[in-house]
């Protein structure tokens, strides 16, 4: 189970507000965070992710503690399992959809599986700027899961996607999901995007928890805020 | 005419000292240029430019005063390495690094700052530390960049001519450069020879250039 507690001072220009979030997700849950431009949805993951410190509170997954600003720990990115799909993908432009996969998980079988699983196998050897929109989206969860992360961070991924593929890579995405049973958080701004695939919803505004809610997606348990 | 091929040699080894030391002094300082957002940074980078628009021959009489034998920085290498630096090719390598390394330093800062900070945070979260991002990830994005700074470096020191003079004087086979041999064949009347030197130092420099645009249009393109 992943819970934390995250409380952050931010900007917007000349604006100043606090992220104050608070959530527990079941483990294998798919969590899904929308909310206005600057309401804090990335920040959160960020967060998360070990990228940025909070000013207090504590991200505990399991039995480790990730941040404890109690205790005065807070675990680099590095010594976090998590996965990041960046909004707009950060592949490493030198590197073929192979290597950017491999550079993950150091392990060519493990590569392979996880093309085969996001269907880029034919794609293994082309740059970055050789693919489309939905591929490079595939390498980047395909790079994201290279290091089998207990928490899957994914940001605004369909967000440069025209209409149609937004659907097929947001099917794509849940069946992934599913497939590998990982619990995963996705941020974006549309409400049916998220209602489609996650089985929980949190709305954020100002850095606040507005709403939060379980949604059915064929699961029944309670979240607790 | 006579032409001795000596000078190249010198120039040539400094050119190699100077651009390979630089490589190395500069990386570290550009990235903490690049990267940190301190009071500080406007001073260091200020002084740091200094030789862009110094003349090198004011530049040369402070390092000479400094690097002379009753200089603090001559004094300290004398007594501790006892290595003297005035007159010397040890020094006239200090001289070059001191007045080549805005051109290093700018390029590399540059293609640091190329780099998006995304791709970092993208290599830290898939659990690669910060010398294996620098290494897999910074360097092989600003290549031309780092070409940028080899090449601009090397044709600078070997042009290089009031520093050295200052720091060096001429002393044949050990600090007598390429340009301090032109300048002394025109001294004494010598044209031919001056052509010939001049000549292969303007090819040199002029392929180096063509190198450079090569390379950044290469990329540019991809």
């Amino acid at each position: 189970m992943l819970q934390f507690v995250l409380k952050k001072e931010l900007r917007a220009g000349d604006h100043v507000f606090h992220l104050d979030a608070a959530y527990r997700l079941e483990e294998g849950g798919f969590l899904g965070i929308r909310g206005p431009s600057g309401s804090g949805k990335t920040t959160l993951l960020r967060c998360l992710a070990g990228l940025y410190v909070p000013d207090s509170g504590s991200i505990q997954i399991g039995e480790e503690t990730w941040y404890s600003a109690r205790e005065g720990l807070s675990l680099p990115p590095q010594r976090r399992s998590v996965g990041f799909v960046f909004q707009d993908y950060a592949l490493f432009p030198h590197m073929t959809v192979l290597r950017n996969v491999s550079y993950a998980t150091g392990d060519r079988k493990r590569t392979m599986e996880l093309l085969d699983l996001t269907r880029m196998t034919d794609f293994a050897h082309h740059f970055p700027r050789e693919l489309s929109g939905g591929q490079k989206q595939r390498t980047a969860l395909a790079r994201a899961l290279g290091r089998n992360p207990r928490l899957l961070l994914l940001d605004e991924p369909l967000s440069a996607l025209d209409e149609d593929l937004r659907y097929s890579m947001g099917e794509e995405l849940r069946r992934i999901q599913r497939q590998t049973g990982v619990t995963s958080i996705i941020v974006s701004h549309s409400r049916q995007e998220i209602s489609r695939l996650c089985t929980e919803v949190l709305e954020l505004a100002e850095g606040r928890i507005l709403e939060a809610e379980v949604e059915c997606r064929g699961r029944s348990r309670s979240g607790g805020v | 005419m006579s032409f001795d091929p000596v000078p190249f040699w010198v120039s040539f080894h400094l050119g190699l000292w100077v651009t390979t030391l630089l490589l190395l002094i500069c990386f570290p300082l550009a990235w903490i240029f690049a990267r940190s957002t301190g009071r500080w940074v406007p001073w260091v980078e200020s002084t740091t430019s200094l030789p862009l628009v110094l003349s090198p021959t004011v530049l040369g009489f402070y390092l000479l005063i400094l690097l002379s034998s009753r200089g603090p920085v001559g004094r300290f290498f004398l007594s501790v390495f006892h290595v003297r630096l005035a007159f010397t090719f040890a020094g006239i390598v200090i001289a070059g690094c001191i007045s080549s390394l805005p051109f290093m330093l700018s390029a590399l800062r540059a293609g640091i700052l190329s780099v998006p900070s995304h791709l970092l945070d993208a290599s830290y979260t898939l659990g690669k530390g910060r010398i294996e991002t620098i290494f897999r990830v910074v360097i092989p994005h600003m290549k031309s960049s780092i070409v940028a700074g080899i090449v601009n470096t090397f044709a600078h020191t070997l042009g290089e001519f009031g520093v050295v003079l200052m720091i060096g004087g001429s002393v044949p086979g050990v600090t007598k450069v390429v340009s301090i041999a032109v300048y002394e064949r025109v001294e004494s009347l010598n044209f031919a020879t001056a052509h010939v030197y001049a000549a292969i130092l303007l090819v040199v420099s002029y392929c180096g250039v063509f190198l450079l645009n090569r390379i950044q249009r290469s990329e540019a393109r991809r």
